[in-house]
């Protein structure tokens, strides 16, 4: 027999002390499943404010300088650290695939396993995360300092939509601009791979390129950029989400672009899981 | 008394009927009923936390009461469709606690982003109005004021700002929530006379909610007190304070402003 608790209320101590309840399947499935309820109500208004956003597109009034200045700050502004991660991405990964090529005394490979590693899953990811982390904090930051500074409810009494002014020009230029940086992504990779494999492994560049051209094809570059296209669509909602979603002070606009760049940089790794099963069906891999 | 109408619709630009409003468990309203003057400085005042903030977003139409009514020049906005609740917002300016200004735009795209916003005016025509209210806000002096960014302004100026950008539309009704929080005498002073003369000038309604008891004697025309969730005391200023309702008393009397409130003793 356990002693009885000094106030007799405190249910989890006393579950604590009599450990058979503690055990109770129900009560462990209780506690496993409590989060979930929670999780796909979060999901539920990701796609809400998603849904609204795309909404918004087509309505009155068009506001077409939104839409490029947001393809400035995302496109253009994240242009110079895309070459940078890039560059040695592609020389990082011919580095790493040399090693192991060299055993069987085939590295003239490389081009190949580099050039499609680029193009199906390193170029994609590697751009969504590095803009994440540099227009998708930006994003959240911004337009939740407008809304603790009461911006967001000026907007809203001059009769314009947050969700129209705010979200829907930074969802377009980050679904436009994501291939785009994707795509220079991959030709700075190649570049970092040609100093790699050609200049300090004077491996045969007529070699490299015949294989790389034997086995990367137009469509592993296609669904790459499909990708990006999504991650562009993840970064935005997710940025937007926690932007808006703010409540608070300067705290809390800190927090909340955390859980921007931490839920969309798991956001991205989940759906390029799903993605790739997508793609295995529409494109059938026939490459090697 | 000057102003005082005849017919009570004529007197009364705004009434407030019986607003209800809770968030969660929290009841914040509970019932207030106020009438606003047409052309008067009325100040809501109270304590932080009293509901002032949630009263004025309901008069903007930023949130919409569990219950009651607010009729603005006889017409009832709860309930309202987006589009005719625009068409209403338009009588309404509002002066945010801390100008709220766009941080992206410029001091004259901040201050015409309403006009922009609702109608197709030529470029020439906005710049002129923006130009006007800029001169007589004495702004204009200020150099380069027009192409500087919210950042680059002291708050007293952000004030201004914001206060134009609430003006460039010639609204009926100005909102001021809290305008003299954060600020020092002699700005607080200014900011006074800045709502004094905007009302004088230009004939508009003033809704100013304070916790602020020396401005409120400085400026109010009519004086309204919201303590937990109603209206607990509201009339011209001579007439609630000739016989003050005990939580006001206590208000003004811990602020330190009772020479000020004269009758209050």
């Amino acid at each position: 027999m356990t002693e009885p608790l000094p106030t007799g209320a405190d249910e989890a101590a006393a579950s604590k002390l009599s450990g058979r309840r503690r055990y109770h399947p129900l009560a462990l499935a209780g506690r496993a499943v409590a989060p979930l309820p929670g999780a796909i109500a979060l999901f539920g208004e990701h796609v809400l404010l998603l849904v609204r956003a795309l909404a918004w597109l087509f309505r009155r009034p068009f506001r077409l300088r939104l839409f490029l200045d947001q393809m400035e700050f995302i496109g253009v502004g994240s242009l110079p650290i895309i070459m940078l991660v890039g560059f040695f991405t592609g020389a990082v990964t011919a580095l790493q695939a040399i090693l192991a090529l060299s055993l069987f005394e085939q590295q003239r490979y490389v081009g190949f396993g580099v050039g499609i590693s680029l193009a199906r899953e390193l170029a994609p990811v590697f751009t969504a995360l590095m803009v994440t982390a540099r227009a998708g904090s930006g994003m959240a930051t911004e337009i939740a300092s407008m809304r603790i500074t009461e911006q967001v409810d000026a907007l809203t009494t001059f009769a314009v939509n947050p969700v129209q002014y705010l979200v829907t020009p930074r969802l377009v230029a980050s679904c436009l601009m994501l291939p785009v940086l994707c795509m220079g992504f991959n030709v700075v990779g190649l570049v970092g791979l040609y100093v790699v494999a050609i200049i300090s492994y004077h491996i045969d560049l007529g070699q490299v390129l015949a294989l790389f051209r034997w086995g990367v094809d137009p469509i592993d570059y296609a669904q790459g950029l499909i990708k990006a296209f999504f991650f562009g669509l993840t970064m935005a909602t997710c940025a937007c989400y926690q932007g808006l979603s703010v409540r608070g002070g300067a705290k809390e606009v800190g927090l909340a672009t955390t859980r921007a760049v931490v839920s969309t940089s798991v956001a991205v790794l989940v759906l390029d899981y799903f993605l790739i099963q997508v793609m295995n069906v529409l494109f059938p891999y026939g490459g090697a | 008394m000057p102003g005082d109408r005849q017919t009570r619709d004529e007197r009364w630009q705004i009434r407030i009927a019986d607003l209800h409003k809770a968030f969660a468990a929290q009841q914040v309203l509970r019932g207030v009923n106020l009438d606003i003057e047409r052309g008067k400085i009325n100040i809501i005042i109270g304590g932080s936390g009293q509901g002032k903030s949630v009263l004025m977003k309901h008069l903007m139409g930023l949130l919409s009461p569990d219950r009651g009514h607010i009729y603005v020049d006889g017409q009832d906005i709860i309930g309202l469709s987006d589009v005719a609740i625009a068409k209403v917002q338009r009588k309404f300016g509002m002066v945010f606690q801390y100008a709220a200004l766009f941080d992206s735009l410029n001091v004259v795209e901040n201050i015409a982003f309403p006009l922009i916003e609702r109608y197709r005016l030529p470029k020439k025509e906005v710049l002129a109005r923006v130009r006007d209210l800029l001169e007589r806000l004495d702004l204009a002096k200020v150099p380069g004021i027009e192409q500087k960014f919210p950042a680059e302004l002291s708050g007293g100026m952000r004030k201004r700002v914001g206060l134009a950008r609430a003006l460039i539309d010639r609204p009926e009704i100005l909102l001021y929530d809290e305008p003299t929080t954060g600020l020092d005498p002699i700005a607080t002073k200014n900011v006074d006379q800045m709502i004094r003369r905007t009302a004088d000038e230009f004939g508009v309604t003033s809704v100013v909610i304070s916790h602020d008891m020396a401005s409120t004697f400085r400026i109010a025309d009519r004086i309204a007190m919201l303590y937990d969730g109603v209206i607990v005391a509201s009339g011209e200023r001579s007439q609630v304070m000739s016989a003050p309702h005990p939580v006001l008393k206590e208000f003004v009397e811990t602020s330190g402003t009772v020479r000020f409130a004269g009758g209050l003793s």
